[in-house]
């Protein structure tokens, strides 16, 4: 529960079972123990040791070179990411898993810290799986979406780095938001996060439409990774994509995208959108 | 040695004392009854009868809990008001967290664990009330719930808590029928709770809630059905007697 649902319920103070925050509720109640750093201020503590925006060197840096995108269609939701890490100008590897499959319906993003990222969503998992069993229905996409970003609120200014879209299908149909370290968590129908956002938000806002077919999604989901890898030097690899649908989401085979650019590559050089094939894929 | 003083201590033959006296205080309070009709859900009360300086408008028993959950309780009216108030709290959380009307099971469940609680621990006496949960859920189905100071909780097409509830609930069982409209739900309410209250319809209170919204039958239109009732009862009684008399011979 977040701080103030914390104050306003009674129910926190009265269980001696409490935790960290009130376990008889069953909107929201996790059972991780946390260490803090000592000291009577964690983030003034962590901020000293760590620093995104200056160039200090001595400071431990946290990564975001990631591209991930997500957008809701239709047919369902569109996942797509990059995998490459970088530790500052080392390729740490060229396949990391940005998706988090939290469970059979619903898939979360990692952008930023990966540790950050893959911790928090597998508690979210967790939470999910306990709703479910609880109120005995699947958790909705905002609910989940939802615990997450009040999950790591606790944390804000402790040096917690995550920007991941949670994206799944639930009985509103498909559904998208973006939940980040800062306490951020905003609905969309489409969203890019990462250092390659830019160019994919280039690519994706010239070509989307809600009542694409899953083939066309799946080739604007694709290039807009590729050409986000083409340009930003923090993505790279493969591009790992899933489509979530009404029965869950499914995994789709991953493309290198040194393959996509010979694939890609030639059409770069057509000037006018009217000669660009996917336009004629609309117009037909 | 009294097993009855302490909460957290079974008896011998496995009962805790405490709860049921709390079940016995519960006897105690005035009526309440709880009808699932197709459509609709009613809720009927027993009002206590207002004393001459005192405002009936704040002797309130039926509590609205969110938009379209409603609670009755019979027993002691000042726990009520804390569960109440607990209650209201953690509906608003649930749409905080879940951002989505919590069902009436899920605030069912809430308000039995709290009575549960209350079972369990040194130092407390349970609540000495019984509540009848009345609502909608987002998928627009009429539910009723009761929950009872030991802290369970049970789904019902139609129940009754408070005094004279047995009586009520026999009623209930032999005149309810599935998929009732809304006013046939309205006269089977009114007409269980005329089996124990004896002065008439200033004080009996209904609540009609439907997926919509809900109303409160005023004072004439409650005597108008005990009117339609009166009605019935003779002509039922009337047919029965046409039954025994002997048949003319031709």
């Amino acid at each position: 529960m977040n701080r103030i649902a914390e104050q306003l319920t009674l129910s926190a103070s009265d269980n001696p079972n409490n935790q960290l925050d009130g376990g008889s509720s069953n909107t929201c109640g996790t059972g991780v123990q946390f260490e803090l750093a000592s000291g009577n201020n964690p983030a003034a503590f962590t901020q000293q040791y760590t620093d995104v925006k200056s160039e200090k060197d001595a400071r431990i840096k946290m990564d975001h070179g990631t591209t991930t995108l997500a957008f809701k269609f239709k047919h369902g939701v569109l996942v797509a990411t990059d995998s490459r890490a970088t530790s500052g100008n080392v390729i740490a590897s060229q396949s990391v898993k940005k998706v988090i499959e939290i469970n059979p319906y619903l898939l979360g993003t990692m952008a930023g810290g990966a540790a950050d990222c893959s911790f928090w969503e597998r508690v979210l998992g967790m939470e999910c799986r306990l709703y479910e069993l609880r109120n005995k229905k699947r958790i909705s996409v905002a609910a989940a979406s939802k615990l997450l970003a009040n999950l790591v609120y606790r944390y804000k200014g402790m040096g917690l780095s995550m920007g991941t879209m949670v994206a799944g299908w639930d009985e509103s149909g498909p559904g998208l938001y973006y939940v980040d370290s800062e306490g951020q968590r905003v609905v969309n129908d489409l969203f890019s996060v990462g250092s390659g956002s830019t160019f994919a938000y280039g690519v994706l806002d010239s070509h989307y439409r809600f009542d694409m077919s899953v083939e066309e999604a799946k080739d604007l989901g694709r290039r807009a990774i590729y050409h986000a890898t083409h340009r930003d030097a923090y993505s790279g690899g493969i591009v790992r994509m899933y489509w979530v649908k009404e029965d869950g989401w499914v995994a789709y085979p991953l493309e290198d995208v040194g393959e996509l650019y010979f694939r890609y590559h030639p059409e770069i050089k057509l000037t006018h959108a009217a000669e660009s094939p996917l336009t004629a894929q609309r117009a037909a | 040695m009294s097993y009855d003083s302490a909460l957290t201590i079974f008896s011998p033959d496995g009962h805790l004392f405490q709860v049921e006296y709390a079940q016995e205080a519960v006897r105690k309070g005035t009526c309440a009854v709880g009808i699932c009709c197709k459509d609709s859900v009613i809720l009927g009360v027993e009002k206590k009868a207002a004393l001459k300086l005192q405002d009936s408008r704040t002797m309130r028993k039926i509590h609205r809990l969110d938009e379209h959950i409603f609670l009755a309780s019979a027993g002691l009216v000042a726990d009520a008001r804390v569960l109440v108030d607990m209650a209201r709290v953690e509906c608003q959380n649930h749409r905080l967290t879940v951002e989505d009307a919590p069902t009436v099971e899920f605030i069912s469940h809430y308000i039995a664990s709290v009575q549960q609680r209350y079972t369990q621990s040194g130092g407390r006496r349970p609540f000495g009330i019984s509540t009848l949960i009345v609502g909608f859920d987002p998928n627009n189905t009429p539910k009723l719930f009761q929950t009872d100071p030991s802290g369970i909780y049970y789904q019902w097409k139609a129940n009754a808590i408070g005094r004279n509830s047995k009586t009520v609930h026999e009623f209930l069982e032999k005149h309810y029928a599935q998929d009732m409209s809304e006013s046939d739900g309205i006269k089977l309410a009114v007409k269980s709770l005329l089996e124990v209250v004896q002065t008439g319809a200033k004080n009996i209170e209904i609540l009609v809630i439907t997926k919509d919204g809900n109303r409160t039958p005023n004072i004439q239109e409650i005597e108008q059905t005990i009117k339609t009732i009166e009605a019935e009862k003779v002509e039922e009684a009337e047919k029965k007697a046409n039954k025994r008399k002997p048949a003319t011979p031709a």
